[in-house]
This record gives C-alpha cells, sequence and structure tokens, in this order.
C-alpha cells in the first residue's frame, strides 16, 4: 500500500511537471505537442503556474504534499487512511472548482472575482497532466479508505469502486444534471422558470387534436402512439413466432431463430431505407400496385406507418427472443393436469397458459415500447410530418432554431418516459415471478394448440417472416443495382466504388472513395470501447457479486441508469455538458469512446454477473488464500473462466458502437465521423444506394469482427467430464 | 508481512479475543475467544449454521472481524486481508481452478508470488509426491476423483509452508470407507510436518478422532473447549452432553460437596463425583450408554434396577432400553454372548468414567 501511494504520487509529479495540463487540439492522442512544448497552450501545470500566468496552478501541489506525508505513519496508523483521503478530496475539490471558475473567458463566477480580482487568462479543458494529477488524488483518497479497513482493506477493489463510481459521475450523472441545469436557464445561464414552463408546455408538444379531427398532434401524442403500437404489436407477434416454434410442427420453424440475429447487425435505419425502396412513391410495390390496380402512388409510406413497420421489422425478433423463453419455460405438466381435470383446449390455454405468459409479455411490450421511444434513424428518415420526441430534440439542436434549452425540455420528457417504464417494470415485473421451471425433468408433452389458434398463427407469421427476408434481401440487393430507389435494376458495382474505391498513385495506395474515413473511425472507435466496455464492465460484475461494501445498492443502480437513457438524450446532455472547459471533449474522438462506453456498459455488468453466479466463491477465495491479491485473481482465475461472457460483451459492443446513430449523430465532427452518420447524411440527399451499399459492408465488418473476437479470445477449456467440471464450478 | 518473504517460522499460534463478526444486525460469531498452540490440530465442531465456517474464515482473512481482536504467531491481524496471512485453506469444494491443470493448481502459490515457474513446478511436484499423487500433473481436475481431488486440494494449501492450515469440512464430499482413511492421512501429515491446523466438521466422532483439542460452538458461541477425552467424558453443558454423542441425561440430588467431589444421588445409588462447580441441590448427571453394563445380579459397585424393554443385536454390541426408577436408560453392551431377554429385570452397573455432572449454565 505504502508503495502504491509513492507510485502515485511520482505520477502526479510528473504530471503536473512535464505532461500538458490542458487538452490538446489535435486530439487525445495526438503527439504534435511535443514539438511545441512548453508555449502557452501545452505547458505542463508546473510551467504554466511559472511561467504563463496561472498562479492558480500551483495549488495542486500542497494536497500532492499532504498525501506524501501519510507516508511517515505505518500503514495501521489510523492517521495514514486519514491524511490520504483528506489530501485526495482536497486535491479533487479544488482542481476541479478552478476548472469550473476559470474557463475560456478566465475567471466567471461573481463573487470569486469580487474575492480574487479579475483573472482573464483562459484555460481550456483537462488534458493529460490533468489527468494524471486527477487520478493520482483519486487513488489516494482509494488507498486510503482501504487502509481504514473498508472494502476488506483491499485497494484494488476500494480503487475499482471509486474510479468507476467517479467516471459514471462524471459522464452519465454530470451530463443529464447540465442538461436539467439547461432546461431552466436562459441562455446567460440565469434560472428562467417561465421560459422553461413556456417551453414544457408549448402546443406543439401536448396537442391532441387529431383524435377530433385536427391535421396534427403533439410530439408527446406521436410519442406514446409510436411507442404503445411498435411494442404492442410486436409482442403480440413475438408471442406468435413464438407459440409458432415451440408449439407446432411447422417445417423450418428453427430457421425463425437464425433471423433473429439480422436486427441485432443492422444499423436501425438500413430497414427503412428498404421500406422506401419497397413502398416510396417510386418503389416496387407502388409501382406494382400502380400497373395492376391502378392506385395512383402517394406519399402513404412517411409517417406513423412507415416508422411503425420498420420499428416492428426490428424489434419483431427481439420480442420473440423474450417470448421464447417464456413459453418454453411453461412446464407442460401444469397444461397436463388442467386437461385431465376436463379442460378443453380453449379453457386450458384461456386458464393455464395465458396467466403464465402474462409476465412475459408485460416485459416484452416494454422492452418495445422503451426501444421505440429511443430509436431516432427511422423517424428521421420516414417520419416526414409525423414528429416525435427523438427527431424533436435533434432538430432543437441542429435545426435552423438551434434551442439547447428547448432540446433538453425535450430530453427531460423522453427521459421520464423510458425511466419511468424502467420503473414500472422493476416495480410490477419485480414482484411477481411464476417459476415454472422446477429443476425436475418434466416429461410430459405440452398440449396441441387449439386449430383456430393454429390457423391464424400460420397466417400472420408467415406472411410477416416472408416480409421480413424480402426487406433483407432489399438491402443487399439494392447496393448492386443502378437505383433501387427509382426501380433501375441494371447490375452496378459503382456504388462500392464510389464509397470504397482505392487507387494506385505514384506514392502508394491512396483510398479515394467517400466512405473510407468514416469507415475507419468507426473501426478505431469501436475497437477502442468494446475492449474498454468489456472490461469496466466486467470489473464492476465483479465488485457486485463477490464483494460487499456499504452503498453497494446505490452503485449498482447507479452502473445500469444508463441503460435507461434514451441515445438521443445521451447525446444532448453531452454537447451540453462537455462543450466548455474543464471537462472540454466535444470535436474529439475521445467523447464518441467515451459515449459508447457508459452506454453499452450495462449490458457488459448483466453478463458479468450472470456469469460469475456460476462461478464458486470459493475459487476467488483459494486463491486469495494463497497469496495472490484481488487483481492477481481477477487475471489468472476469474478472466479465464468468464470468456464466454466476454466473448458476449465485446461482441455486443463493438456491434452496439458500429451501428449506433442516436447519441453519435450529436457528437460527430468533420474530423471524426461515424459510418451511421455518414449514411444518415446521403439517405437525406436520396443516395439510397450508396447508403444500402455503405451498410450491407458495415454488416460484413462486423461479422469479420465476432469472428476475431471469437478466436482471439477463445473458449475456456475445463476438461473432457464435463459434467464433473461443471459441478466443481458450481459448488454446493 | 508478506508470504513472499523467504524465512518461515514453522507452525504459528492463533489466538482470538472476543471476537465478533456481524452480517448486518445477525452475529455469526459472537464474542469467541480461543488459543490454538503450534504445532496442534484444533477441530471446531458444531450444528448447522453455528458459526464454525465463519470462525475458520476469520483465521483466513476472508472475513474481517467485526470486533476483537485476532492474532496468529503473536502478531495482529485483524484487518489483514487474506492474501497478506501466513494461512492456507483446505475448501469444502476443494476449489480447484478447473481451467488449470493439476500441477498449475498446486504451483499457483508460489507462481503468483513470483517465483520461477521451474522452481514452483518443482515445489508442486514434491508436494503431490507427499499426499500420494505422483503422475496425474496434465489431468484437469475434472478428470479426477474425489478423493484425488481432495488430496490436490491439500497439495496445493502446502506449498505456502503455511504457518496455518485450514479445513472446511475436507471429508464431506467423501463416502465413509475413503473417509476414515483421508482423516488419518491429515492427521499424519499434520504430525509429520509439524503444522498448527484448524478443521471445521460436524460430525463429532471425527473430531474425536484427530484432534488434539475441540472447540464446541453453538449459537455463534463457543460451548466447551478441550481435549476430546475431557468434552466426552465431562460435558460442560446438556447441550455438549447431547451433541458429543449418545448420552442418557437424568435427575440427580447433590447431597454434599467436599473437596471437590460431590456426593450425588442418583435413583437409589450414591456416587462420588467431580463437582464442577454443582450446589447442594437437584442436578442432572449425563450418563454414556457405554458406562453402563447390563448384568442378571447385582453387582458389587453402585447400580441401578430396572426392567429391559429393548434389545438389538448390532454385531459387535448390543443396544438395549431399559426402564428404570429415574428414566429410561440406552445402554450400549460389549457383552453380545448373552443376550438378555426383553421383559427381564436387570441391573445396570455404572463405570468411573463417562458419568459426570452437567453444571446447568
Ligand atoms: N455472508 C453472510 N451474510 C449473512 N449471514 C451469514 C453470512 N455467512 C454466514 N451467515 C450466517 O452466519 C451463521 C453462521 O454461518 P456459518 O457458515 O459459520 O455456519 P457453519 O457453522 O459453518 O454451518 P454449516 O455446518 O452448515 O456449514 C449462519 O446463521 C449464517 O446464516
Ligand atoms: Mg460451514
Amino acid at each position: 500500500m505504502k508503495r502504491l501511494v509513492g507510485l502515485w504520487t511520482l505520477v502526479a509529479l510528473a504530471g503536473f511537471t512535464f505532461l500538458p495540463w490542458q487538452a490538446i487540439e489535435d486530439g487525445f492522442f495526438g503527439f504534435g505537442w511535443v514539438a511545441q512544448f512548453p508555449d502557452d497552450r501545452t505547458a505542463s501545470a508546473l510551467l504554466y503556474a511559472l511561467a504563463f500566468e496561472r498562479p492558480w496552478l500551483a495549488g495542486l501541489l500542497p494536497p500532492l504534499a499532504l498525501g506524501a506525508a501519510a507516508l511517515a505513519f505505518p500503514r495501521e496508523d489510523r492517521r495514514f487512511g486519514l491524511f490520504l483521503i483528506v489530501a485526495g478530496m482536497t486535491g479533487l475539490l479544488y482542481a476541479f472548482a478552478q476548472g469550473f471558475a476559470i474557463g475560456i473567458l478566465g475567471l466567471h463566477w461573481k463573487w470569486a472575482i469580487a474575492l480574487f480580482g479579475e483573472i482573464e487568462t483562459p484555460q481550456y479543458g483537462f488534458g493529460w497532466g490533468a489527468l494524471a494529477v486527477l487520478s493520482a488524488y483519486l487513488m489516494m483518497v482509494s488507498i486510503g479508505i482501504a487502509a481504514l479497513g473498508y472494502f476488506r482493506g483491499d485497494a484494488f477493489i476500494a480503487g475499482s469502486v471509486i474510479v468507476s463510481s467517479a467516471l459514471i459521475l462524471a459522464f452519465v450523472f454530470y451530463p443529464i444534471m447540465t442538461m436539467l441545469v439547461g432546461a431552466v436557464t436562459d441562455e446567460e445561464g440565469h434560472l428562467a422558470l417561465g421560459l422553461f414552463f413556456a417551453r414544457l408546455f408549448a402546443d406543439d408538444i401536448w396537442e391532441v387534436g387529431c383524435l377530433v379531427g385536427a391535421p396534427r398532434c403533439g410530439v408527446m401524442f406521436n410519442t406514446v402512439a409510436l411507442g404503445v403500437l411498435t411494442g404492442g404489436i410486436s409482442t403480440l407477434m413475438g408471442l406468435a413466432f413464438a407459440l409458432v416454434v415451440v408449439r407446432t410442427r411447422l417445417p423450418w420453424r428453427k430457421g425463425l431463430r437464425a433471423l433473429t440475429i439480422l436486427p441485432i447487425i443492422t444499423p436501425p435505419f438500413v430497414i427503412s431505407l428498404a421500406i422506401i425502396v419497397l413502398f416510396g412513391r417510386t418503389g416496387i410495390v407502388t409501382w406494382f400496385l400502380e400497373a395492376a390496380f391502378g392506385i395512383p402512388p402517394s406519399r402513404w409510406i412517411y409517417g406513423l406507418p412507415g416508422v411503425l413497420i420498420s420499428q416492428l421489422l426490428s424489434q419483431i425478433p427481439v420480442a420473440f427472443l423474450v417470448m421464447i423463453g417464456v413459453v418454453e419455460a411453461i412446464s407442460p405438466s401444469l397444461e397436463e393436469a388442467s386437461q385431465t381435470l376436463g379442460a378443453s383446449r380453449w379453457q386450458t390455454f384461456k386458464t393455464v397458459t395465458w396467466p403464465l405468459l402474462r409476465p412475459g409479455l408485460a416485459a416484452a411490450f416494454l422492452l418495445g415500447f422503451v426501444e421505440s421511444l429511443s430509436d431516432f434513424g427511422n423517424p428521421l428518415v420516414l417520419g416526414g410530418n409525423f414528429d416525435v420526441l427523438s427527431t424533436k430534440i435533434f432538430f432543437a439542436i441542429v435545426g435552423a432554431q438551434h434551442d439547447p434549452g428547448r432540446a433538453a425540455v425535450l430530453a427531460i420528457l423522453l427521459l421520464m418516459l423510458t425511466l419511468g417504464a424502467f420503473w414500472i417494470q422493476m416495480r410490477w415485473l419485480g414482484k411477481q415471478s411464476y417459476v415454472t421451471v422446477t429443476g425436475k425433468g418434466d416429461s410430459g408433452l405440452s398440449a396441441e394448440l387449439p386449430k383456430t389458434l393454429k390457423r391464424v398463427l400460420y397466417w400472420t407469421t408467415i406472411p410477416w417472416a416472408a416480409f421480413t427476408i424480402v426487406t433483407y434481401g432489399i438491402v443487399i440487393f439494392g447496393g448492386f443495382v443502378k437505383d433501387i430507389g427509382r426501380f433501375d435494376l441494371e447490375f452496378t458495382w459503382r456504388h462500392y466504388f464510389d464509397a470504397f474505391a482505392v487507387e494506385m498513385t505514384d506514392r502508394g495506395l491512396f483510398f479515394s472513395g467517400s466512405a473510407w474515413d468514416s469507415l475507419q473511425t468507426t473501426i478505431e472507435v469501436s475497437a477502442i470501447s468494446a475492449p474498454l466496455t468489456g472490461a469496466m464492465g466486467l470489473l464492476i460484475a465483479y465488485l457486485l457479486a463477490r464483494t460487499r461494501f456499504a452503498g453497494q445498492r446505490a452503485f449498482e443502480f447507479m452502473t445500469m441508469l444508463s441503460f435507461a437513457i434514451p441515445g438521443t438524450v445521451v447525446g444532448v446532455s453531452y454537447i451540453l455538458a462537455f462543450n466548455v472547459p474543464p471537462l472540454e471533449l466535444t470535436g474529439t474522438g475521445l467523447i464518441l469512446v467515451i459515449c459508447f462506453v457508459f452506454r453499452n456498459m450495462p449490458v457488459g455488468v448483466r453478463a458479468g454477473l450472470a456469469a460469475l453466479a456460476q462461478i464458486d466463491k470459493s475459487l476467488d477465495e483459494a486463491s486469495f488464500t494463497l497469496g495472490a491479491r484481488t487483481a492477481t485473481t481477477v487475471r489468472r482465475v476469474v478472466m479465464p473462466l468468464l470468456r464466454p461472457a466476454i466473448v458476449a460483451t465485446l461482441v455486443f459492443s463493438f456491434v452496439h458502437a458500429m451501428t449506433a446513430v442516436s447519441a453519435v449523430i450529436f457528437l460527430v465532427s468533420a474530423r471524426h465521423n461515424m459510418a451511421t452518420a455518414y449514411i444518415v447524411g446521403r439517405v437525406e440527399a436520396g443516395e439510397f444506394a450508396l447508403a444500402i451499399a455503405y451498410s450491407t459492408v458495415l454488416i460484413l465488418v462486423m461479422a469479420l469482427a465476432i469472428l476475431i473476437i471469437q478466436l482471439g479470445v477463445g473458449s475456456r477449456q475445463l476438461g473432457r467430464r464435463g459434467q464433473q467440471g461443471a459441478a466443481a464450478m458450481g459448488g454446493h | 508481512m508478506s508470504k513472499s518473504t523467504a524465512k518461515k517460522k514453522g507452525p504459528a499460534s492463533v489466538e482470538f479475543r472476543n471476537v465478533v463478526k456481524r452480517y448486518g444486525t445477525v452475529a455469526a460469531v459472537d464474542g469467541v475467544s480461543f488459543t490454538i498452540e503450534p504445532g496442534t490440530l484444533v477441530t471446531l465442531l458444531g450444528p448447522s449454521g453455528c458459526g464454525k465456517t465463519t470462525t475458520l474464515r476469520l483465521i483466513a482473512g476472508l472475513e474481517i472481524a467485526t470486533e476483537g481482536k485476532i492474532l496468529i504467531a503473536g502478531e495482529d491481524v485483524t484487518n489483514l486481508s487474506a492474501a497478506d496471512r501466513d494461512v492456507s485453506m483446505v475448501f469444502q469444494s476443494y476449489a480447484l481452478f478447473p481451467h488449470m491443470n493439476v500441477l498449475d493448481n498446486v504451483a499457483y502459490g508460489p507462481t503468483v508470488a513470483g517465483q520461477p515457474k521451474q522452481a514452483a513446478h518443482d515445489l508442486a511436484r514434491q508436494k503431490l509426491a507427499l499426499v500420494g499423487l505422483k503422475g496425474y500433473d496434465l489431468r484437469l481436475p475434472s478428470e479426477l476423483s474425489g478423493g484425488q481431488q481432495q488430496r490436490v486440494a491439500v497439495a496445493r494449501a502446502l506449498t505456502m509452508e503455511p504457518q496455518v492450515l485450514l479445513f472446511d469440512e475436507p471429508l464431506s464430499n467423501l463416502d465413509a470407507k475413503l473417509r476414515r482413511r483421508v482423516r488419518e492421512d491429515i492427521r499424519d501429515l499434520q504430525r509429520d510436518l509439524n503444522l498448527t491446523v484448524a478443521y471445521v466438521t460436524h460430525d463429532q466422532q471425527e473430531a474425536l478422532a484427530v484432534s488434539d483439542r475441540v472447540i464446541v460452538m453453538s449459537n455463534s458461541k463457543i460451548a466447551q473447549m478441550g481435549a476430546p477425552r475431557d468434552l466426552y467424558e465431562a460435558p460442560a453443558s446438556l447441550f455438549v452432553a447431547d451433541f458429543m454423542g449418545d448420552s442418557n441425561l437424568v435427575d440427580a440430588t447433590v447431597e454434599g460437596v467436599a473437596d471437590g467431589l460431590a456426593r450425588v444421588r442418583v435413583g437409589d445409588t450414591t456416587l462420588e463425583l467431580p463437582a464442577r462447580g454443582a450446589t447442594k441441590g437437584p442436578c442432572k448427571v449425563s450418563i454414556r450408554p457405554e458406562s453402563l453394563s447390563v448384568t442378571a445380579a447385582a453387582p458389587a459397585g453402585p447400580s441401578l434396577a430396572g426392567t429391559i424393554r429393548k434389545a438389538a443385536y448390532l454385531g459387535t454390541h448390543m443396544e438395549y432400553t431399559l426402564a428404570t426408577e429415574v428414566a429410561e436408560l440406552f445402554v450400549v453392551d460389549r457383552d453380545v454372548a448373552n443376550p438378555k431377554p426383553v421383559g427381564s429385570t436387570a441391573h445396570l452397573a455404572l463405570a468411573r468414567t463417562g458419568v459426570s455432572i452437567v453444571p446447568s449454565t
């Protein structure tokens, strides 16, 4: 422990003396600053304090000295821990206070000006030097707390909990808080409740006139209506598919499972493109209807119908996955019992099967509801005049109106809706559970479904499955024909060439295709954020599953919260919070990485928790008693056993980083453009075929990445007598 | 303090001073104090949920005491984590790392302590030979029998040459025959290597067979500690008397106490027993079933008369139940050659050992 304190003190001193204190303009990972160092933009804190008129930065040193002073006490002495905690806390407070107080325009807190006089030297965001010093302060607090005997006296656990909490505070809570503040203040930053209420109760939010014949409804009504429809229909269709797969003998029913992977690896708006290609004014189906029945082409698809259809295409497979688990878990013996008691098939279905399905239905509905609310790509492409909250938020920021305050108000409404749905799910679904998997081998046969029901199921699922296949077929096909949007079906490589041309020049290969930049950024950002997401998610899972500490429930809640925040809200809150020092990140690639890490981390946590529950805790403890510390134990014992969870998390976070739109679209910049944002741009410009070709390439990249992850991480080997291995792992 | 410090100090003592471990409001260990002398094997015995495992984990450092002090080799280790204590543990589930072969499992301790691979493997092979498991190096734990897994776990715990070795119900996954052999192996190993061992079990026979001293726990507290013989023959409470094997508890009267010896009236005989704090008046006396023998004629020493209600032949001994004036008594009689018929009257001779006053607590 003492060595750790010494080490971190040195890190802080090195950062303080040698590294640029502020963020460098050519990005966090650029090294252009080395040539300029030290000038007014790249100096270290020490040089700033001595030579560049920022004497207040010298105030970072006393806390470090105080921390180092702790080394004078033996480890067991309470003063060792107390010194470190006080040192770290004051350091953090001071660093952030000066960072927030003195920004691009110098000191801008009125009372501080009164106290210290005007300071006009500008300060930009924290950089490498600040990172080193701040980390050291955080570690001092962690080591101090561990030294006092909390967190089992383990500095690794204390450090992990405290650092991940700090990160979540900074990148989940702080932006949301900034957004809330932004909603109730005006442009100068004064409290403006009048403005807030004016924004909140604007007509275009709450109008419900369309119910009584007015041309349009408010965005709130649209959003909720779309969410309810998507949630409801996708749940029923998911159930229908699940029943067909589990309870009927339809040939090829197993193939339906394979279809479920499609929406997971498809950028969300790609389906909208296919819908336009099919049903747009010049679409294939529209053309056919006109030729065959003389129905004139119209724009009916733009609006609620189009958005609903494309959301259903991506949501029904997810609902199917939820429902199939529920349907399979219903023990046949329950239905057999009902039938032996003289109930008919319909009575059995109504009185036994249906009630057992209900909790699963509710879960699938809420999931669909939340997904629909968070969806941004489909309403953007297909919405037309049909506004929903997520697109409205986007246009409040990027549109002509540019009104961040209004965006914040809308984002709060959206957040309320999704948090409300999650709250209902936790409260209501958490309590009722119908456990029907008994662990005793149930051997009974499931009851035959009633005939009429079966017929209804076939007539809904088979056409929909065919429709899904056609839609995805269009996506692949459309990239290879001249203009699928205008039904010009001449074969061509042109779209791929436009996007991905590589030319041989005398200076070597030149990637002249228009898509290369964004593809490279996308792969880089995804490849950087996936391992970080995995590491952080699994580490947090380990902390939650294997350690006990005060405040654990709050910690768990904090880590899961970001799951309930729609991407659009994340995007808005990030640009509001990270546009100004001290955390100045907009326009960098780093903000994209951070955004993905904190959005996808909850999945890593869940996967890790599930996997850890199957690994006997005494394995970790055996490692401890053999002299390994927590970090070593995690590396040598836990990680190898967690391989399946690691693969799942890496794949999920990589794929989600590749396909995300809603948060990303706010955060991309000319230098760091992402594939999805680029494709949305192409769609808006009407270049459907190029967009489709690019999407196909993305899907291929993802498939390749999944393969690489599988091979790279590998699977765990537990021996030939699998059953015993499982018993040894499961414990008792 | 770290395990990697080269010099080994041999077996160490373990001392608990008023240790309390609470989970929320529940005390799993409540004000426990004891000392384990260096080089001895002490068992923690008690019914399920009485706090044995928690006590063991407190020694290992897998739990940190809520109150009190824990000393190992005289040093205060109360707030040290498991990795910082010179203690190894053999788990009930063995906790062999399923992704490592036998050799890597056993070499784990030295490896994470930073020893070169070759040295760690040599040490591991040596310990594997010690537990009689040569030639299994490359097997995975799932490819071993339960008994072999148990020995790998012991070998792995021994590689750290710990000052204290802990066992949590090491035999509970083994069949009855193997259990006896392995417990003798553990005892031999403990004697040969001169180890300090704390051993958890809920099987009183096992405890009596292997221990130098036994600590009986009940409801998170120590009920009694002492040599196996003391516990069996002079239980300190009704709980211990009952828990340490079959026992007849009869009402008796102390007629007088002199020089630490009490004159106790049981039915119509009088016995001289160590007083153990008893005073004049009614008391309870514990009589072990083997301390009674059934005779047809009245014996010379103290005896009770009764009628045989049940009799069973069990190969090595007879079991009788007799109705006497004090109580129904359960008797284990070595004399299988002359079984006494049910319904006959008989006399019960009381032996010198296995009869004791149970202090009222
Ligand atoms: N992590 C925990 N949280 C809460 N209570 C616990 C925890 N661990 C143990 N306990 C409680 O402490 C008491 C003692 O548990 P312990 O495991 O020491 O019992 P034991 O004597 O080893 O029992 P067994 O013979 O069944 O293994 C029990 O009542 C148990 O429920
Ligand atoms: Mg136990």
